[in-house]
């Protein structure tokens, strides 16, 4: 198992390097970081643009530009001025990447419990009425926007805050401004309360994929040599589904998971701007509005090494559960 | 088409006679023969569903390339009527500003389809490509083309293409180009796989003792032997380009007014789901319908053209 695990932590290094070269080629891709200051009416000096240039690094080669990106990124953790001066990038991701991995934590979390139960369930009992109303949520939630979904839930929130005339639901921001209740306890019932609905929306985005996936590897593996040798040989039906179908059905469900991560962090950034939330996603926004390259780089660069490093855990968790990879 | 025969046979199967109009064997127990294409269209034919999805999809994409020709107003048409509730004369009501829903959930609907069919189509062929030339000539171009595959993966998508599309500005083929760009590596990898299968068959082997040029085994032996998959991922990704689309639409780096898209008229309505439901529910319900009838139609089409992948239904 060590030297499987040090075989898939060295795989994933150079996906990190590469995944840097393409981070910064597409968002040199994306446009001028000066244009708002070039475009200001009276226009600026010379002098100060050509400062900014130099302050931004843009007056270098495309070569030199990077190296210098990575250079500060590896050697001291910087990543980058910003184009507002007083910014500090580092800080900036790091303040709303914890929002944003909550977020996406608690909804991987429910949709995978669900996900499981209910594709087991469909396909132990398969054409049944329990089967056939999974299957239609399922696809239901597949083709549904994210964020007019979210829109959605957000305005059933206010009707029945306003019908109860109580505020039961958040609907908008990661956490109160002003807490009446200023304890530990307080400040996590208030986050907590403020993740319900988008916790919602997005965790059935997950949903959705994975519980059509759980089902068909489940009947899959139902349909096997081994589970038929099982039932042969006499052993008790749910002993036979959980250890021989559910635990070889799930296998490739680690894969799938891991490879939706990049597509749910997309969904994140839908859910956080409905609900308002100061994290990675209005911090993405914010940085395509300015144009702020460095800021654009260090976000999907962060959102790139997370999805590494859930394949890395899928890879890893994939050897525990199943021996014939890890020997391989 | 053979004839059932009559005759007497000596013993079952073996040849009678044949045929001289259409050299034909003539056997006993004779079944009419169908191609491959009647197969898999009497498989796809008993999947309700899916041929119900199947009327449903072209049914919505008359309506919003035919519609917005026969319906009295345009999505540009300013009406005098401000925030009226859906009636006759406006069957979907108007927005603040007077214009008619129905025209501009047409209109939305029309650009939306455009670009998710787009989308699918950008997907597929360079994907079909980048997988074919991958799986085929393996090594080095192999090891290239699907590391960079997985580099695209590991990054949102909708975070690049937002980033793409802020700057190379927001005309529906600019869209549809950004978004099958970055789906192409997806589709890449499944073709792939099935071509490094497909590559070892006999068929291929005979074709290369023959003489048959790289080019030809690609074209006239991998591709089609690989298109049952193709199509398959051709149809879903038509949902899920259009949930793309309207997703980037709605973040303001899609399609942008004064042009519209479902996305673009769900952004605009979003405030007035309590107090002017309808144009909000309208352009979301289009998106769900187009969505969840290409689903379905690429679940049924999987069925019917790849048998072996639902090997759970007869």
């Amino acid at each position: 198992m060590l030297a499987y695990t040090i075989r898939r932590v060295l795989i994933s290094i150079p996906v990190l390097i590469g995944s840097t070269i393409l981070v910064f080629i597409m968002v040199k891709l994306s446009g001028d970081p000066l244009e708002s200051i070039k475009l200001r009416n009276p226009p600026p000096p010379p002098q100060t643009i050509r400062l900014e240039e130099h302050r931004l690094g843009l007056d270098q080669s495309w070569p030199v530009q990077y190296w210098d990106w990575l250079k500060g990124l590896v050697l001291h953790g910087d990543f980058g001025a910003a184009v507002a001066p007083s910014d500090n990038i580092g800080a900036e991701i790091g303040s709303h990447l914890w929002v944003t991995m909550r977020l996406v934590f608690f909804s991987v979390l429910i949709a995978l419990i669900l996900a499981i139960i209910t594709g087991v369930l469909s396909a132990v009992k398969q054409y049944s009425v329990l089967d056939y109303t999974t299957t239609f949520f399922g696809f239901l939630f597949l083709s549904m926007p994210v964020f007019w979904f979210a829109v959605l839930l957000k305005s059933w929130g206010i009707w029945y805050n306003q019908n109860v005339h109580a505020d039961t639901f958040y609907t908008i921001g990661d956490k109160s401004v002003v807490l009446a209740n200023d304890t530990t306890w307080g400040h996590i019932s208030d986050v907590a309360g403020h993740m319900i609905l988008p916790t919602i929306v997005l965790g059935l985005a997950g949903y959705a994929g994975w519980t059509r996936f759980t089902r068909a590897s489940m009947l899959e593996v139902l349909n096997s040599d081994h589970v038929r040798l099982a039932r042969a040989k006499g052993l008790r039906s749910r002993k036979v589904l959980v250890r021989h179908a559910l635990r070889n059905a799930l296998i490739p469900l680690t894969t799938v998971t891991a490879l939706d991560i990049a597509a749910l962090l997309g969904g994140a950034i839908l859910t956080e701007t409905v609900f308002q939330w100061q994290g990675m996603g209005s911090l993405f926004i914010k940085s395509l509005q300015a144009k702020d390259a460095h800021l654009m780089m260090g976000w999907l660069l962060v959102s790139a090494t997370i999805v590494i490093v859930f394949n890395l855990i899928a890879d890893l968790l994939y050897g525990i559960l199943d021996p014939r990879i890890r020997h391989a | 088409m053979t004839e059932p025969t009559t005759k007497a046979a000596p013993s079952a199967g073996t040849p009678l006679a044949t045929d001289p109009a259409t050299g034909r064997v003539e056997r006993e127990f004779t079944v009419k023969d169908r191609s491959q294409f009647q197969q898999t269209m009497r498989r796809f034919l008993r999947h309700k569903l899916a041929v119900g999805s199947l009327i449903v999809f072209v049914l919505l994409v008359l309506f919003a390339f035919v519609g917005p020709h026969l319906w009295k107003y345009q999505y540009t048409t300013i009406t005098p009527d401000n925030s009226v509730a859906p009636s006759l004369k406006h069957p979907f009501g108007t927005d603040n500003l007077g214009h008619d829903m129905f025209a501009q959930v047409l209109r939305g609907l029309q650009q939306s389809i455009k670009v998710a069919l787009s989308i699918a189509l950008i997907a597929t062929v360079g994907g079909t490509l980048w997988g074919t030339i991958s799986g085929y000539y393996r090594g080095f171009v192999d090891n290239a083309l699907m590391r960079f595959a997985d580099l695209v993966l590991t990054i949102p998508s909708l975070a690049l293409a937002a980033a793409l599309a802020n700057n190379f500005g927001g005309t529906w083929w600019i869209i549809a180009v950004i978004l099958g760009g970055l789906s192409a590596p997806y589709v890449g990898r499944v073709v792939r796989g099935m071509v490094l299968s497909i590559r070892e068959r006999e068929y291929v082997e005979a074709a290369r003792a023959l003489g048959a040029s790289d080019i030809r085994i690609m074209l006239r032996h991998l591709v089609p032997n690989a298109f049952a998959v193709v199509v398959v991922n051709a149809t879903l990704l038509v949902a899920s380009g259009i949930l793309a689309e309207t997703s980037l639409s709605f973040l303001g780096f899609g399609v942008r007014p004064p042009d519209t898209s479902l996305g673009v008229l769900i952004t605009l309505g979003q405030g007035a789901v309590n107090t002017r439901p309808w144009l909000f529910y309208f352009p979301g319900l289009f998106i769900i319908l187009v969505a969840l009838t290409v689903n379905f139609l690429g679940d049924g089409l999987r069925d019917a053209l790849d048998p072996q992948q639902t090997r759970q239904r007869r």
